[in-house]
């Protein structure tokens, strides 16, 4: 920006003034808090602070044994906590070698995909919002509450889920689940369409997402972005495409890719990915169809809790449930890193064991924290109404954000 | 394209630095190398420029009070392309536990590296803003070094009288 000619140095016309954008404002949807120079309403710079709602998870988990852990990963991202709970489910299972059959890991790409679809609604629906327009959130809002149902079927909380356990499911999905998801399957595209109808070519929305916040594809890597804001900026790195994880290979689905990373190109990326999900979750559906209903967990005694009728009325039940929970059973001293695509990027777990009940180590490579990042230096120059926007679609989720 | 196994990315490796690296396995198919701090910043920049590890997945830290060394600073290094990993480990002892930055590689290791100094006290020589992330400024401890209790071990309102037992 250029001074005013007329003015001199220590005019109050060239100070910059200083904005606190959180930690508690409604705009930023979240605990997020940017301390921001603006000149006029163009930011000069900005600084974030994070570590609000910091804890300690990485701590905790070195204390408890490993299936008391799933309910820390339920509040890393908690608008798709199952992805969370399935890639640590997965982590452990890839340390212990356990080899999970088919249908289960069929049900978990159907959970893991409602969960993305779930997480997409809630970013793309306040993207919307933040442009101005209520109506599509609202709308969207519905489906959500429907596959938190689903999730309610399954498993029976909505939120944080703590859904399935190490070697499968807790119990079997019911028949009202698999109803419910039938009829998300057919209720759904409809208004995904329409939902699309309402933004994609709507004047307004176009004008305000798009080339803001555009980020070149060499940026985004180098600040170690993945998931749909890499896509978005034009690299087709996707985890289920390229180490697929809970048999992703037998599925047949597209990895959109967006061209220069603004707000609109993620948003395209997100809108795509809840379709492609709906293709996977079809197909899942079909393929569980020719499988042995009564299996949904792997028959690994020693690793996976017996149901409590077993246990009181069986002594083999309740000599491994004995094991389980006293942590009477060895496992490998090594370390693993699996990750999954979470709905905001590559979710990683780096577990370092040393043979007890209790991970030695484990971290959490969290997308949002990582994407976030890149927050404060993409923010120079821009306008504080787009730095808005751009935080409400790069989908900063504060769990997971502080761990 | 086929994927590089980890016998040719080693065999890579070691045309283009020489010696300067151990292999310490490759655990779940991911191999495992360690190197020392005085040749991490080559080692990582060789595997970004030459090798086309371009994504710095993660920076974290280990701690292992047993060991003679006792902090691992462990690098995750993806090349997406190739659909290839790495993990790179530098042992640093208690008393200098200074490793040079990786910032100057790649942007994404800011945070990582301050989130690593947070937890183990970590020192990345080079960073331009080496200050505590996650916990609050004025904090003295580093804690998720294994002698840091969970709980305050002061700590009497969870004792077992209160409870009848």
């Amino acid at each position: 920006m250029q001074n005013h000619p007329v003015f001199t140095d220590n005019d109050p016309q060239n100070e910059t003034s200083t904005l606190n954008l959180g930690p508690t404002h409604p705009a930023t949807h979240g605990v997020f808090q940017n301390v921001l120079e603006l000149d006029g309403e163009r930011i000069v710079s900005g600084v974030s602070t994070i570590g609000y709602i910091h804890r300690a998870f990485e701590k905790i988990a070195e204390h408890r044994p490993f299936y008391q852990i799933t309910p820390l990963t339920d509040r890393l991202n908690y608008c798709s906590s199952p992805i969370n709970n399935m890639g640590w489910h997965m982590t452990v299972e890839k340390l212990l070698g356990i080899q999970l059959p088919k249908r289960v890991d069929y049900l978990r790409v159907i959970i893991m995909e409602l969960a993305r679809i779930s997480d997409h609604i809630v970013c793309n629906g306040v993207l919307g919002v933040d442009t101005g327009a209520f109506t599509g959130f609202l709308y969207m809002m519905q489906w959500r509450e429907h596959i938190y149902e689903i999730y309610e079927e399954i498993c029976g909380s909505r939120l944080t889920t703590n859904i399935g356990r190490i070697g499968g499911f807790e119990r079997n999905f019911n028949d009202i689940a698999f109803a419910k998801i039938k009829s998300f399957l057919t209720g759904f595209p409809p208004v995904l369409k329409e939902f699309e109808a309402l933004f994609t070519r709507n004047r307004i929305f176009v004008d305000r997402t798009k080339d803001v916040a555009a980020v070149t594809a060499e940026d985004a890597l180098s600040y170690s972005w993945s998931g749909p804001l890499l896509r978005a900026a034009g690299v087709d790195y996707d985890v289920r495409a390229q180490e697929p994880y809970s048999s992703y290979q037998d599925f047949d689905f597209e990895v959109p890719v967006g061209s220069n990373g603004d707000v609109y190109n993620r948003f395209l990326v997100r809108n795509e990915e809840m379709w492609q999900s709906l293709r996977m979750i079809q197909q899942a559906m079909d393929m569980i169809a020719k499988e042995d209903s009564s299996i949904f967990h792997a028959n690994v005694p020693e690793f996976y809790l017996p149901p409590k009728e077993e246990v009181y009325n069986n002594m083999e039940a309740l000599i491994y449930h004995f094991k389980i929970v006293m942590g009477e059973i060895d496992t490998p001293t090594t370390e693993v890193y699996h990750s999954v695509e979470g709905a905001n990027g590559e979710l990683g777990f780096y577990l370092v064991n040393d043979g007890g009940r209790s991970p030695y180590r484990l971290h959490f490579r969290r997308p949002s924290f990582i994407n976030y990042q890149m927050y404060a230096p993409m923010s120079r120059g821009m306008l504080l109404s787009d730095a808005i926007i751009n935080m409400s679609s790069l989908n900063v989720i504060a769990g997971e954000l502080d761990a | 394209m086929a994927k590089v196994s980890n016998e040719e990315l080693l065999q890579q490796l070691t045309a283009k630095l020489g010696d300067v690296f151990t292999n310490e396995g490759e655990p779940f198919g991911l191999l495992t190398i360690e190197t020392c701090r005085d040749n991490i910043i080559q080692l990582l920049t060789v595997l970004k420029n030459d090798l086309n590890f371009i994504h710095l997945t993660d920076i974290t830290a280990v701690h292992y009070p047993e060991k003679e060394k006792q902090f691992a600073v462990v690098y995750h290094v993806h090349d997406l392309a190739g659909g290839v990993r790495i993990r790179v480990k530098v042992a640093l002892a208690t008393e200098d536990v200074h490793i040079p930055t990786a910032v100057n590689i790649w942007d994404g290791a800011n945070w990582m590296e301050r989130e690593t100094y947070d937890y183990f006290g970590i020192l990345f020589d080079g960073h331009p803003d080496l200050r505590r992330i996650l916990n609050v400024d004025d904090m003295t401890a580093f804690p998720m070094r294994k002698e840091y209790p969970l709980e305050d071990p002061n700590r009497i309102d969870k004792k077992d009288y209160f409870f009848g037992r």
